[in-house]
């Protein structure tokens, strides 16, 4: 279709990337974990992304030249760049940074002129935590960035660590709706959050359900936001369906953070659902999956991607759809100039900050991976070497950009990976059973059979230690020889080791910022250069 | 990652599927079948502290079709013993939420019993970790 | 020591003759489960409320044997058809031997 023409293109136009045969009577513009980029950045996609049982080799776990091979891509094309990790640090000189406000409002203007009140944008959420800015205001410059692009609703996930008060706070400020059907509150058990919005578009009444991220009390610290309980709540999510069903509804939406493979098995169970906007895995889908009716789609993160389904919704059914994953190749889009207004008054006060440099890299940083990236191989190395420990452990969070070889390394980029607000470096003993046991959870929480009990995110990553895994094995069992690299000796479970790590959901965690570390190390590193990661050794 | 620097978790001595078992056949009288009765609980918990825990019995509660007790167990705990409902006919319908403490990962258990004496029983795993990470 | 413990319940001002309400009850309460120790190593005493009871115009509506693993400030929920108005009477019952109790009337229509 559109995707393979375009992809054989090597100089792409605007016009090759918005141009739309509009379609139907409803279009839904998605946009999902801009993790508060406002400005064009690099992002390498993943080459390992694992699918676990059922779905082992089913997209979106086909990454790299597989990818390519399955959507009948070019290899070395704008397309093959923004979706795959292949030849990334060469195709990224040819296509350039993606993403950018500027450049989404230019398309969402483009979409709204072209179906005016058949649009609705809709935000998947992780939209307001991710850059050094956010961090400063927390949040307010992605809420009135996102503000102009006039979304009709939202979910979230990150936005919650910003805790109650000011979720509350910049909840309230919004001119839409902020829906989470599964989060309640945790004394009465009552609705915490409107469930679902009802919009007259195109003369089709579309209910569009919100779904917020089912883990963000274990995933991220509870006691920043105790009132509220969230869970997956499969229940609450076929009683809304019904009770929009009810209420007249043509078309249901559900605008979901659950992550992929979790919105699959729901697709499944809960029948009724026309669309599901998937958020949270980062997956970026050239085409929508099916799902017995239910057509799942994913949109990337970071800002790469807008996507457009066009449906045609007859007599409270969806007939057809037309739909494409826009990438968004800021050499080629125009920016929108109202919005780089902004996003420059936005950054004002920080730039010379955000652009102040702390050291060279001469090799790729990236962060995407099931098992480790660069940038994160990096910052376990300023772990070990600034806090002095034997092994250090770093989240496996999939926000975060990519710089190039041969790129400064600003603190606006140290920031992109870094950015949270419980960024306390811990030093502690933990015995070495203590740490198997770390790996073991996480790795469950990761690779369950089960994928309602998936977590989404990658394992954590490590520095100073090796380790196998077998991501098929039974909680317990996945974890096996585990290596202290500097003896080269195995782990022992009775001895202790002094372990560095960052963004534990503990209360009163102590310690410097994960920055301040990663800065502290760059200073006295101003070259970096990573050798392959060879630690992680994946068995099945 | 998103754990405790401190210890995962206290080693202590559990229950274990057995003992949940004798515990199930005392309260139950003989083995209970699947279905009428559904426990509801979070995958994963959020809070190993306080789970929430629901129990729906299908049941007309009427004189002749009626629940009378619930019982709620724990396999993973140093007790199995959680709580038991009573229901009677102004209950209205079969149904009771609470909230429970889980020490670990571990099969939540609800048998009903029945005015007729038929028993039944649902059984969830629920999940405690120390977390994952974030996408 | 706690605060005294402190019971607090929803139930709906109205409903219709036979309607099945949906009753919501917390009470403040540490539930010492007897298995925690303190740090001389001296297991802390249990002190857990270990039944609560709802009735409607003195009828027993629902009850519910506690045993520790009951989380601390307990929490039920549960239902009662209403045929008339009247009082719903709520009460704990602590290992110390104390009973907290809560009323709330409901008008039925
Ligand atoms: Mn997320
Ligand atoms: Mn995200």
């Amino acid at each position: 279709g559109n995707w393979a023409r375009a992809a054989a293109q090597q100089s792409l136009t605007e016009s090759d990337l918005l141009d739309f045969q509009s379609f139907g009577n409803v279009t839904l513009v998605h946009v999902t974990d801009i993790h508060a980029q406002l400005v064009p950045i690099y992002f390498r996609e993943p080459s390992v992304n694992l699918g676990i049982g059922a779905v082992a080799g089913l997209p979106p776990h086909v990454t790299g030249a597989d990818l390519l091979k399955l959507y009948n891509i070019e290899p070395g094309s704008a397309h093959a760049y923004a979706l795959t990790s292949v030849d990334f640090d060469a195709l990224a000189k040819t296509y350039g940074r993606m993403g950018g406000f500027d450049r989404i409002a230019t398309i969402v203007k483009r979409i709204r002129a072209e179906r005016g009140d058949n649009m609705l944008l809709l935000d998947g959420g992780d939209t307001w935590q991710g850059s050094y800015t956010s961090l400063q205001t927390k949040g307010q410059d992605m809420v009135d960035a996102m503000n102009v692009l006039q979304p009709d609703a939202m979910t979230g996930h990150w936005e919650f660590t910003y805790g109650t008060d000011r979720v509350k706070e910049l909840v309230e400020s919004l001119p839409f709706s902020f829906l989470g059907g599964n989060i309640f509150d945790t004394e009465w058990d009552e609705p915490a959050f409107d469930a679902y919005k009802m919009f007259d578009r195109g003369g089709v009444k579309v209910a569009v359900i919100g779904q917020a991220f089912p883990y963000t009390p274990i995933a991220n610290p509870r006691w920043m936001f105790p009132e509220w309980s969230f869970g997956i709540r499969e229940e609450e999510v076929a009683k809304n369906v019904e009770a929009a069903r009810a209420e007249g509804a043509d078309l249901v939406v559900l605008l979901s953070h659950n992550g992929f493979d979790v919105d699959r098995a729901l697709a499944s169970r809960v029948k009724g659902i026309d669309v599901i906007l998937s958020g949270h895995t980062h997956d970026a889908l050239p085409e929508p999956l099916l799902v017995d009716k239910t057509l799942l789609v994913a949109s990337g993160s970071h800002g790469k991607f807008v996507a457009r389904l066009d449906l045609d919704v007859q007599g409270g059914e969806l007939k057809g759809f037309r739909h494409r994953l826009i990438p968004v190749f800021s050499d080629v889009i125009t920016p929108d100039a109202d919005m780089a207004k902004l996003v420059s008054d936005l950054r004002a006060p920080y730039e010379a900050e955000l652009k102040r440099e702390l050291a060279t890299t001469e090799s790729l940083l990236y962060r995407r991976g099931n098992f480790n990236g660069t940038f994160d191989d990096m910052i376990c190395q300023a772990l070990l070497e600034v806090r002095e420990a034997d092994i250090a452990l770093s989240p496996g969070f999939r926000w975060g950009t990519s710089v190039l070889p041969g790129q400064k390394i600003t603190v606006e980029d140290v920031h992109s990976a870094c950015a949270m607000t419980y960024p306390a470096v811990y030093r502690s003993s933990m015995s070495g059973q203590t740490i198997k046991d770390i790996l073991e959870d996480v790795a469950d929480n990761l690779f369950n059979k089960d994928p309602y009990y998936q977590q989404g995110g990658d394992m954590v990553r490590v520095g100073g230690m090796g380790y196998t895994i077998n991501p098929d094995g039974a909680m317990g069992s996945r974890i096996s020889d585990m290596t202290l690299l500097k003896t080269g000796e195995s782990i022992d479970a009775s001895r202790d080791y002094v372990v560095a790590g960052w963004a534990s959901v503990n209360e009163g965690t102590e310690g410097p910022a994960i920055w301040d570390v990663v800065e502290e190390y760059l200073t006295q590193n101003p070259v970096v250069r990573l050798e392959e990661n060879r630690s992680v050794k994946v068995v099945s | 990652v998103a754990f405790a620097a401190t210890g995962l978790r206290a080693r202590t001595a559990l229950a274990g599927t057995e003992e949940t078992e004798k515990r199930i056949l005392d309260f139950a009288g003989k083995a209970p079948e699947s279905g009428k009765i559904t426990l509801t609980a979070p995958e994963i918990a959020e809070n190993g502290n306080t789970v929430p825990v629901s129990v729906k019995v299908d049941s007309a509660m009427s004189d002749d079709d009626r629940v009378v007790s619930v019982m709620i167990v724990a396999d993973g705990n140093p007790n199995p013993e959680v709580a038991t409902f009573h229901f009677t006919a102004l209950s209205g319908a079969a149904a009771a939420t609470t909230r429970i403490r889980l020490a670990q990962t571990q099969n939540v258990i609800a048998v009903a019993k029945m005015a007729d004496g038929s028993v039944f029983m649902d059984k969830k795993e629920v999940k405690v970790t120390i977390g994952g990470c974030g996408g | 020591m706690a605060a005294a413990p402190k019971p607090r319940v929803k139930v709906p001002k109205t409903a219709k003759a036979g309607e099945v309400v949906l009753l919501k009850t917390l009470i403040s309460h540490e539930m010492e489960s007897g298995q925690r120790k303190d740090k001389d190593g001296n297991t802390i005493p249990r002190k857990i409320i270990n039944k609560f009871s709802c009735e409607f115009n003195g009828e027993q509506v629902f009850s519910c044997d506690i045993d520790p693993a009951i989380s601390a400030n307990p929490y039920f929920e549960f239902s009662a058809k209403v045929n008339e108005s009247g009082a719903f009477k709520f009460s704990w019952v602590d290992d110390d031997g104390s009973v907290y109790t809560d009323e709330q009337k409901i008008e039925v229509k």
